[in-house]
């Protein structure tokens, strides 16, 4: 997936968040730290041009702290940032890649420790599929992919990576 | 990420880089504890055991917070009350706890270098809660944290640690953390109280004249003047202490710059502090108490990690 390929889908699924929350009415976005904040920064950029601006309640949250394999490994937290309540609210997360479903079951239980949403629906970029380990499944796909366990779904990033594509190695 | 430690036993054995990862991962604590839900499920399948053969009232309810935010099972032993009183030796309390499946021990007690000697017998992870007057690291931590809070940076920062300097762990353990971390470091108090070797030991400035030490420092770290640990007289009267080195709001109030004051508890007021400057708003006394449970989250989530389940 080239960068050209990657803006595209990021726009659709910007569109798609916006078909189903119109002027996103009582819908705040979230993004998981930290390589799913590079998807949900472009959304939020793309949906600022879309509706009003002021309209868009955007945080970020860190998981791990919520994380089950403490116990193999230690992970850096990240910045957690939700300056808005979540009470009664429908939350739509971002991530970048979809694989085992770990990392949402710990965002789920992350999301919890701030209110209790009326709805939270999930957005990724990549979906691998056929290799969940949990019974999660995404509202809104970037692109599906068919790919096994010794492969890597790698997303680069401008901001950090010096370029924008996604690889499957 | 880990720490080049298993056991938190002293600033002494912690790098830089230890240091920083531990107030960085404090600061994601203390947000936590800001938020509705103010637990988080990491240290689920943890037991941890506070050994406190020592009076404590901040420590030991700081840790056992962090311990109950982290979700851990926690179990409380004090001395007075067990079977120490009946002779039991400290390896032979443990080692009976420990067979009950305990993962982590905290850890205070009166003689120096008891969590060592603990180490060096036990597989658990220890914390060392404050040894007689060696080091209490975590209290180093959360000062330093404290600190880097308030003023925004550790690096250059002039600290002043005032009073009992000799029979003192949180002076011991904040002089090697702020060293290591490139503060400049001063202690201050009467000549009886500060040890010889102090200046050449750690390489920092020693000054017996409280006003001169405060207006050289950006913070000022106040110790308890530790009557129970003196055994023998080192200073007149608690009157006259507080007339020659305590710190009165009068005294605050002349300086040329507006300082921060610190304190790590039990405040003896009167005689380190007036009650007017503890209560005024240069203090952060109690800021340092809410930055504990956040910092003592980082030490024991920190020190967690890395065991499989077998």
């Amino acid at each position: 997936m080239n960068e050209q390929q990657l803006s595209i889908t990021i726009k659709r699924l910007s569109h798609q968040v916006l078909e189903n929350h119109i002027n996103l009415e009582n819908t705040v976005i979230i993004g998981i730290q930290p390589r799913g904040i590079f998807v949900s920064d472009q959304m939020v950029r793309e949906i600022s041009q879309l509706i009003a601006p002021a309209k868009v309640e955007y945080g970020k949250l860190d998981i791990t702290f919520y994380r089950d394999d403490i116990r193999k490994e230690l992970h850096v937290p990240n910045h957690t940032d939700i300056p808005f309540s979540i009470e009664n609210k429908n939350v739509v997360l971002i991530d970048d890649v979809l694989y085992t479903g770990r990392t949402i079951r710990a965002a789920l239980d992350a999301l919890l420790a701030f209110g209790r949403p009326a709805k939270v629906e999930l957005c990724i970029l990549i979906d691998r599929r056929f290799s969940r380990q949990l019974p999660i499944q995404p509202d809104y796909v970037g692109k599906s992919i068919d790919s096994i366990i010794s492969q890597k779904v790698k997303v680069f990033w401008k901001e950090r990576d010096g370029k924008e594509e996604v690889v499957l190695m | 990420m880990q720490l080049s430690t298993k056991h938190l036993l002293g600033i002494r054995d912690l790098t830089r880089r230890d240091i920083e990862i531990i107030l960085d991962t404090a600061l994601q604590f203390k947000q936590v504890l800001q938020r509705p839900v103010k637990k988080v499920p990491s240290l689920r399948d943890v037991t941890i055991v506070n050994l406190f053969y020592e009076n404590s009232t901040r420590t030991r309810i700081s840790f056992e917070l962090a311990e109950k935010r982290l979700s851990a099972d926690t179990i409380n032993f004090t001395a007075a009350g067990s079977s120490a009183a009946k002779g039991e030796t400290l390896l032979d309390t443990v080692n009976n706890i420990l067979s009950m499946k305990v993962d982590m021990v905290v850890m205070r007690h009166s003689a120096s270098g008891a969590p060592h000697f603990l180490a060096k017998h036990i597989p658990a992870a220890i914390i060392n809660a404050g040894d007689g007057i060696n080091e209490h690291p975590t209290q180093g931590l959360l000062d330093a944290f404290s600190m880097r809070e308030k003023t925004g940076r550790l690096e250059g920062l002039k600290v002043a640690i005032i009073g009992d300097i000799m029979h003192s762990r949180v002076a011991m353990s904040n002089i090697q953390l702020l060293k290591k971390v490139g503060a400049e470091v001063m202690v201050a108090g009467p000549p009886t109280l500060i040890p010889k070797y102090i200046q050449q030991a750690f390489d920092i400035r020693v000054e017996y004249n409280v006003r001169k030490a405060l207006e050289w420092c950006d913070v000022a770290n106040v110790l308890r003047i530790q009557l129970e640990r003196q055994n023998q007289v080192l200073f007149s009267s608690l009157r006259e202490y507080n007339l020659a080195y305590g710190i009165s709001k009068r005294l605050l109030d002349s300086l040329s710059k507006e300082i921060v004051i610190m304190h790590p508890g039990p405040i003896n007021r009167g005689v380190e502090l007036d009650s007017d400057v503890a209560d005024s708003k240069q203090s952060i006394i109690l800021q340092q108490v809410e930055n504990g449970v956040a910092v003592r989250m980082a030490v024991l989530y920190l020190l967690s990690g890395g065991r499989e389940l077998n």
